[in-house]
């Protein structure tokens, strides 16, 4: 029976509250937090840190597909995945899809999954879903959504949990929807969405999967679903038949609405705290709804190392500043900096480099040992070792996994960042090699010389349409 | 190998005032530089056979050269080595006289920066590339070495601080005697030590101006320089070390000093038979792009100990009436940095104090001078050191 082998999440590490959002417009702020993510993030990167997460101690090499699941992909044409999988070192030969345009998106990408695996087409999927939906300013959503990501490795054999049954009912019910120009989510009357879609459909979808199985609300450990917000969220739970206790956290007030991650991350948040045995039941809401029923097994027991939803929501920073958000999701126009325009990236050259620059591959010298990671301006590919000038006599050598030591750092209030000062370091990484990189989600006052960082896969930079994907360094922070 | 060492000699240079020159353009800074030299000289355009041209982004070719001065007809070739690339220019220039094939030639630097409408420098146009590095800006690299250097020796950030401002309070002391500097204009400590952040922690007088300017020099052998005038400047070295630029690859570079400069200066000291730089010679002028480089080059150039420059530089050695006077014109500081013309103007400075004519700031009979020019990043940049003096030094 295919199941989950493992799991991960990715939670920025700033985080709004809604106050600060209230305050800014003169209106109540709701209760609680949104998670925004940096300047630099987006579901592609989201997508990466969760899976990155998920993968801990599995060799990516064995995932044959990988499926991501999106409302607010980067990139209209050009598969979103795939960027995906180069950053975490995916075979060239998996495939990969992009589940894209529904708040559903995560469960149609796990049950395409279970499907791929019980047909043998694939023996193990990674699914990601993450989210970054904007609302207008000022409005409800933007108070609402949040955004984050989770990743599930499927595949048979040691399952963390089976997936036993699932149920989908597919209903044009559109109570939230955005057009192809359109950059903020259109909402209608909350009463016909909520009353009329939200606690009708995902219920039944949740009762007749209960119904196939054979169980009662009371045999569920844990109920995960989704929600618009904290409150509905409660009254869906109680029309399903759970009690309180029974319902996950559904990380609305701490994380926010993060659209079609959501069911996945609090499914997430519940496996961290499963116990063998547990019945989970996994609901998610949007063009119809789809309910999964998940039995966990003894091997939960040897992933606890993940930073999931509980580490990720302990590393965190308050923004008190509204703007900042703002100016990160490009909704105020900006004096223009007097500096250069950024050059956009060429793709031949891109393409040339992807395959070393994507996973952050350097090369260790099969003469000297020496691990490097080379990236001149014009290539990250090394001809000649840098100790002993052997000529391509290399052996690839992954620095993505490798934690490093601040050598040096500067602050630099000139060059061009959404998040200023640009925070720029040398880094020397654990058994060799150095590197420069950008230092992302950083207090300006907590860098130091000798600090540990690890890596994070970025935006450097976007322009003319491109978004040029790269690694930053970021503080450890566990 | 022979060297360069008294093999030619300067008899005429020129030196545009530098600055913020909205009333000049690149072609106005060639010919006031080329002219004041050829004056000095007491040459026309026509006694040219050759000329070298350093710019990094004013032009292409030889007639940017060329086409304003209306030389006819001469060999006449660009030169490139980024911030180093007046020194470049120079350098070649020396070399086409020493091997023979020419008599007198023309060695030119310009940069007309002040158009571009941006702060700083813009790097000029990128090739098409992957675009993966870091946003870099030339305060931000350079600021990675004042973050290592203090780290490593135990600096505090007010006691590092001081030390390079200090750097920059003497570059502006002598700046404010030179009617060419850009900035003419003492700075009081507590103003450099207050400045806003520009690359922390390199703050706005850590960092130079952004001007432009031209520097010109015209080179011969040592024998017709005897003939056109009394005090002609000799060559006593020229060095050129450029790197792998592989400081942000291999784990062995320390971020707190630029490996090339103690190269360059070792070969340069080497030419000119110097094995005492601190007692020998008598004033430098280096690349101060930042007060930080300034400080690390007194190192590299073997004036100060290793990790002790800042007992030197607080203690006045460097200043105009210290043992060893360094930025004796105000430097980068207080010239800012047309980047392709700012190593000759560091000889321009060598030349007139040689021959007595450096006004308020005057040394007293100097022997030896040395010019320090890199180009690059302390990740990795081209280094130029140079040595100056009267014949018979």
């Amino acid at each position: 029976m295919a199941g989950i082998l493992s799991y991960g999440a990715y939670i920025p590490y700033y985080r709004l509250p809604r106050s600060v959002i209230g305050k800014a417009w003169g209106q109540p702020g709701a209760r609680g937090e949104k998670a925004v993510a940096n300047y630099d993030e987006d579901p592609v990167t989201m997508s990466v840190a969760a899976g990155m997460d998920c993968l801990k101690g599995i060799d990516p090499k064995t995932v044959d597909a990988l499926f991501m699941a999106t409302t607010s992909a980067p990139y209209k044409e050009r598969q979103n995945s795939t960027i995906v999988a180069a950053a975490l070192d995916l075979r060239r030969q998996t495939r990969h899809a992009d589940y894209a345009n529904c708040l559903r998106a995560g469960t149609i990408a796990m049950l395409s999954a279970v499907d791929a695996i019980e047909a043998g087409s694939a023996k193990s999927v990674m699914v990601t879903a993450a989210d970054m939906r904007l609302g207008g300013a000022s409005g409800a959503n933007e108070q609402a959504f949040g955004d984050g990501g989770a990743a599930l490795l499927l595949g048979k054999g040691k399952v963390i949990a089976e997936i036993e049954a699932s149920y989908t009912l597919s209903d044009d019910f559109a109570d939230n929807w955005r057009a192809h120009d359109d950059i903020f989510v259109r909402t209608w009357e909350e009463r016909f969405g909520l009353d009329e879609g939200y606690r009708k459909i995902p219920a039944e979808a949740a009762a007749e999967v209960m119904k196939k199985c054979n169980l009662a609300p009371k045999d569920f450990a844990k109920a995960c679903f989704y929600g618009p917000y904290a409150r509905r969220h409660g009254e869906l739970g109680k029309v399903m038949g759970f009690e309180p206790a029974q319902i996950q956290e559904s990380l609305l007030d701490t994380v926010g609405n993060t659209g079609a991650a959501l069911p996945l991350m609090v499914l997430v948040g519940a496996l961290e705290e499963a116990k063998p045995g547990d019945r989970i039941l996994l609901v998610s809401w949007g063009s119809g709804a789809d309910a999964l029923v998940l039995r966990v097994t003894e091997e939960i027991e040897k992933i606890r190392d993940r930073r999931g939803i509980k580490r990720h929501l302990e590393m965190k920073r308050t923004l008190d500043n509204y703007e900042k958000y703002l100016r990160w999701r490009g909704l105020v126009p900006l004096e223009a900096a007097a500096r250069p325009e950024k050059v956009p990236p060429s793709m031949p050259s891109l393409w040339r480099e992807h395959a070393w620059a994507m996973p952050l591959y350097g090369v260790k010298c099969k003469k000297c040992g020496t691990p490097q990671l080379f990236l001149s301006a014009e290539s990250s590919r090394p001809r000649i070792c840098v100790e002993c000038h052997a000529r391509d006599e290399f052996e690839p050598y992954k620095f993505a996994d490798k934690l490093g030591t601040v050598t040096t750092f500067s602050h630099d209030y000139l060059a061009l960042s959404s998040d200023p000062p640009n925070t720029v370091t040398v880094v020397d990484f654990e058994g060799g090699g150095r590197g420069s990189f950008e230092m992302a989600d950083r207090d300006p006052d907590e860098c130091k010389v000798g600090m540990s960082v690890e890596m994070t896969f970025r935006k450097i930079f976007f322009t003319k349409g491109i978004h040029n994907y790269y690694w930053k360094c970021k503080p450890v922070r566990e | 190998m022979q060297g360069i060492k008294d093999r030619v000699a300067i008899v005429g240079m020129g030196c545009t005032k530098f600055g913020e020159r909205w009333d000049a353009s690149a072609d106005d800074l060639l010919v006031e530089a080329a002219y004041e030299a050829f004056e000095d000289a007491g040459i026309g355009p026509d006694d040219i056979q050759a000329a070298w041209l350093g710019t990094t982004s004013s032009g292409n070719t030889g007639m940017l050269l060329s086409e304003p001065l209306r030389l006819g007809y001469i060999p006449i070739t660009r030169v490139e080595n980024a911030c180093a690339t007046a020194s470049e220019a120079f350098r070649n220039a020396s070399y086409a006289v020493a091997a023979g094939i020419y008599d007198i030639v023309l060695a030119i630097g310009v940069e007309k920066l002040k158009d571009s409408g941006i702060s700083g420098l813009g790097g000029g146009q990128a090739s098409p590339s992957h675009q993966l590095s870091a946003e870099s800006t030339a305060p931000g690299s350079f600021a990675l070495l004042a973050t290592t250097y203090f780290a490593r020796y135990g600096l505090s950030f007010e006691e590092g601080k001081h030390m390079i401002g200090r750097v920059s309070w003497k570059s502006h002391r002598n700046g404010a005697l030179n009617p060419k500097a850009h900035f003419r204009k003492e700075v009081p400590m507590e103003t450099i030590l207050n400045a806003p952040m520009i690359a922390w922690p390199l703050g706005l007088f850590d960092c130079c101006g952004v001007s432009d300017g031209s520097a010109a020099a015209i080179i011969t052998t040592p024998e017709i320089a005897k003939r056109m005038r009394k005090d002609p400047v000799h060559v006593k070295a020229l060095q050129l070390c450029v790197p792998p630029r592989d400081g942000n690859v291999t784990t062995k570079y320390d971020y707190s000093h630029f490996p090339a400069s103690v190269r360059a200066a070792q070969a340069a000291y080497k030419e000119a038979g110097v094995t005492n730089p601190r007692e020998e010679i008598s004033m430098a002028e280096v690349h101060d792009c930042f007060s930080i480089t300034e400080a690390v080059t007194m190192e590299d150039l073997g004036f100060s100990p290793r990790g002790k420059v800042k007992d030197d530089i607080e203690s006045g050695f460097f200043d105009l009436d210290g043992g060893l006077p360094v930025q004796v014109d105000g430097g980068l500081k207080c010239f800012g940095h047309p980047i392709g013309a700012s190593g000759i103007r560091m000889i321009y400075e060598m030349y007139k104090q040689f021959q007595g004519k450096a006004g308020a700031r005057q040394l007293k009979a100097p022997k030896l001078g040395l010019t320090h020019n890199l180009g690059g990043l302390p990740s990795g940049c081209v280094l130029f050191a140079g040595i100056f003096g009267l014949p018979e030094a």
